[in-house]
């Protein structure tokens, strides 16, 4: 479904993705790991389209990034740490102005299936300004599955929410994003990444290092997994800088 | 880092002869004008060094367009020394037409379409460069560097006929005009040569500039590299 | 057609979605008209305006006050999809982005319309001049079209700076002086009943502006949200 060979980004002098190579089949959930300014995000926002390679090739579903750009973004729904929601527009309203940008058909049927299935039909017409964090999140992946889309990448979705808010949209997420839909998903919180993902990437140094499908680890397996990678990955480079 | 091309070396040379012989032609060769005096050789300065202004932000401009279809990086560098050039040659047209407007119109400034849209554009420019610094990334920073040059640069005609609908006391010396206007003159041929060949130094004077500029921002590019490397 | 709807229906979603958001908050319009109120208080006090200038600077007062309103305005306008990330949904979506510049920039256009619909009537009371005139409102339709297209593109980058609301008007002010001289030129020929052949060329020259700077935003428009 995803596939990247030798990606390279770069912000002026700067190399943040150094050859990175990628694939996801269809229906896997791939949860990609690293530590901060690894370049997750930047992979992330390249797969979503949203940024160029420098490059490298990037196709999602058959159809080649940047060039048909269009095309991929008709397949693709995206959670990021931010909601991508407006705050003076009720929930329906959000789901309503998306569904006309991808062009939903039946969207009045659909936005209150997708309301149902994150939990929000009883908040329909509340502003998204009175959400609150863990809510927003929710429509969120509600607005990212309204056009159906193949691929489901998110980013962080995690982020500031708290133990309960997190657990619930877990529950959303295994329930109704991911089942059948092929998912990439970026976060440091390891344990989460654990119950939801089915293989374990690790991105660092520009690069994914290791790869690992969750049947192989033991239940507490993937922190070990994680910090060795980590440690055999900066070893060298240490030795290669000058005295 | 790469030595100076031969090429370079020469052309510096060559422009600082030649603006050596524009200087010795501007107050020896070229005749007093009768009414004016002294203050109207200014003129030829003046007037080349608008010109290389101009030549500094249209370069800007087709870089610009070059940045947005090709991507290519040298094209910002360039972009940028066109705007630094630019700015610096249109703040010296500018002084220099105040030190000739003091006593022939009685005034250091004056709201004439040319002056204003100089000054107008002086501002567009400073705020190209304003933008540039608000942007950390690289390429974002090119991106909208290459589209504020082009805007600012097609505004430019549009600014000049807005303010030269009204009335304007500036004089048109090349390409007629008014003749009326305080302070024209008609040019005789050994000034017209002296103006020629001022024309010519100020160009040749941009190119090496621009050269110059142009290498340093490439080294400044290769420094950023280097300091990456050792921070890696 | 089937390239044309989708555009359209994009373009569409994106001014219902600015008027819709407005009319629950009215923040924007608010602050956009009290703002316009204060800037023709100001004048009235710092200019000490008399019954016999007015007439002249009638034009000029209008237009500084719909010029700063309007950054006001534009900022907001640009702030709203920045700050849950929205630009990033809005360039998610699969369609041509200019079908977004162009819905940004009618609602820009909408807005400020009507902060003009509420500021004269207003003006026309306080100073006791008449200024629902035919010729005037379409002054005030062709200026505030060149202002918002060139103010869209721009605060579409500034908003995307480190200095993002104080760079706009320095972005915005020396881009936008054709439209504004043009304008102030024709409103007050316009109010002081000149003939035809005097406001022309000013008609003109914000027509030339509007059809180019339209054109040339739209063009680069791409440039300044993809990365």
């Amino acid at each position: 479904m995803i596939e990247v060979r030798s990606l390279v980004k770069r912000f002026g002098p700067k190399t943040v993705l150094r050859g990175l190579d990628f694939t996801v089949e269809q229906g896997e959930f791939v949860a990609l790991l690293g530590p901060n300014g690894a370049g997750k995000t930047t992979f992330l926002r390249i797969l979503s389209s949203l940024s160029r390679q420098s490059l490298g090739e990037v196709k999602i579903a058959g159809y080649h990034l940047p060039h048909q750009s269009a095309a991929v973004r008709r397949r693709l729904g995206v959670v990021s740490h931010l909601p991508l929601l407006y705050g003076d527009l009720s929930a329906e309203e959000n789901l309503q102005f998306y569904g006309r940008m991808y062009g939903v058909p039946v969207l009045h049927d659909r936005i209150g299936t997708v309301l149902e299935l994150v939990g929000l039909a009883a908040r329909r017409r509340d502003l998204v300004r009175t959400f609150s964090r863990g809510m927003q999140q929710r429509l969120a992946i509600g607005r990212a599955i309204l056009h159906d889309p193949d691929v489901l990448l998110l980013d962080e979705p995690h982020t500031g929410l708290d133990q309960d808010a997190c657990e619930m949209l877990d529950d959303v997420l295994r329930q109704v994003a991911v089942r059948g839909r092929t998912v990439v998903m970026t976060s440091h919180d390891l344990a989460r990444a654990q119950d939801l993902a089915s293989r374990f990437d690790i991105l660092t140094r520009g690069r994914i290092q290791a790869s690992v499908r969750g049947a192989d680890l033991a239940s507490d397996g993937l922190l070990a997994f994680y910090r060795q990678t980590l440690e055999s990955t900066a070893q060298p480079a240490r030795e290669a800088r000058p005295a | 880092m790469t030595a100076q091309p031969k090429t370079l070396k020469i052309l510096t040379v060559v422009t600082v002869l030649m603006l050596a012989a524009a200087s010795l032609m501007v107050f020896f060769y070229a005749p007093l004008e009768a009414v004016m005096g002294q203050v109207q050789k200014v003129f030829y300065f003046h007037v080349a060094a608008g010109w290389t202004g101009m030549l500094g932000f249209f370069v800007a401009f087709v870089a610009g367009i070059a940045y947005l279809i090709t991507h290519k990086h040298i094209w910002d560098i360039v972009g940028v020394a066109g705007v630094e050039i630019g700015l610096v040659f249109m703040l010296i047209c500018i002084i220099t037409g105040s030190i000739w407007a003091r006593p022939i119109w009685n005034t250091w400034w004056t709201w004439d379409p040319r002056l204003t849209t100089a000054t107008i554009m002086e501002l567009v420019y400073a705020a190209y460069l304003m933008l540039r610094q608000g942007v950390e990334d690289p390429d974002r920073r090119a991106r909208f560097g290459a589209v504020y040059a082009i805007i600012g640069f097609l505004s430019v005609p549009l600014t000049f006929f807005s303010i030269r609908i009204f009335r304007t006391i500036h004089p048109v010396v090349i390409g007629g005009g008014d003749a009326d206007a305080t302070g024209s003159f008609d040019m005789t041929a050994k000034m017209l040569q002296t103006f020629m060949f001022s024309l010519v130094t100020f160009s040749v004077l941009f190119v090496t500039l621009l050269w110059h500029r142009i290498r340093m921002g490439k080294f400044a590019d290769q420094l950023e590299q280097l300091k990456m490397k050792l921070l890696a | 057609m089937n390239q044309v709807t989708p555009f359209l229906r994009a373009l569409g979603a994106v001014v219902w979605k600015d008027l819709a958001a407005e009319w629950r908050s009215r923040e924007m319009l608010s602050a956009m008209l009290v703002f316009a109120l204060l800037v023709i208080l100001i004048f009235n006090f710092a200019l000490e305006l008399d019954p016999v200038g007015r007439a002249n600077i009638t034009a000029g007062i209008l237009w500084v006050t719909f010029t700063f309103a309007g950054t006001l305005g534009l900022n907001r306008s640009m702030a709203v999809e920045k700050d849950r990330g929205c630009l990033d949904g809005l360039l998610l979506a699969p369609v041509d982005r200019t079908a977004i510049y162009f819905g940004k920039a009618l609602g820009n256009w909408i807005f400020m319309l009507s902060v003009a619909v509420i500021v004269l009537p207003v003006y026309s009371i306080l100073y006791n001049i008449n200024l629902f005139q035919p010729g005037l409102l379409l002054v005030i339709l062709l200026g505030s079209e060149g202002y918002v297209a060139v103010g869209t593109l721009l605060s579409t980058m500034s908003v995307q700076t480190r200095t993002r609301d104080i760079l706009l008007p320095i972005l915005l002010f020396p881009i936008v002086i054709p439209v504004v001289v043009a304008a102030v030129k024709a409103s007050g020929n316009y109010l002081a009943g000149l003939e035809m052949a005097e406001i022309q060329p000013w008609l003109n020259l914000l027509i030339v502006y509007d059809v180019v700077f339209t054109a040339v935003s739209f063009m680069v428009f791409d440039a300044v949200v993809e990365e």
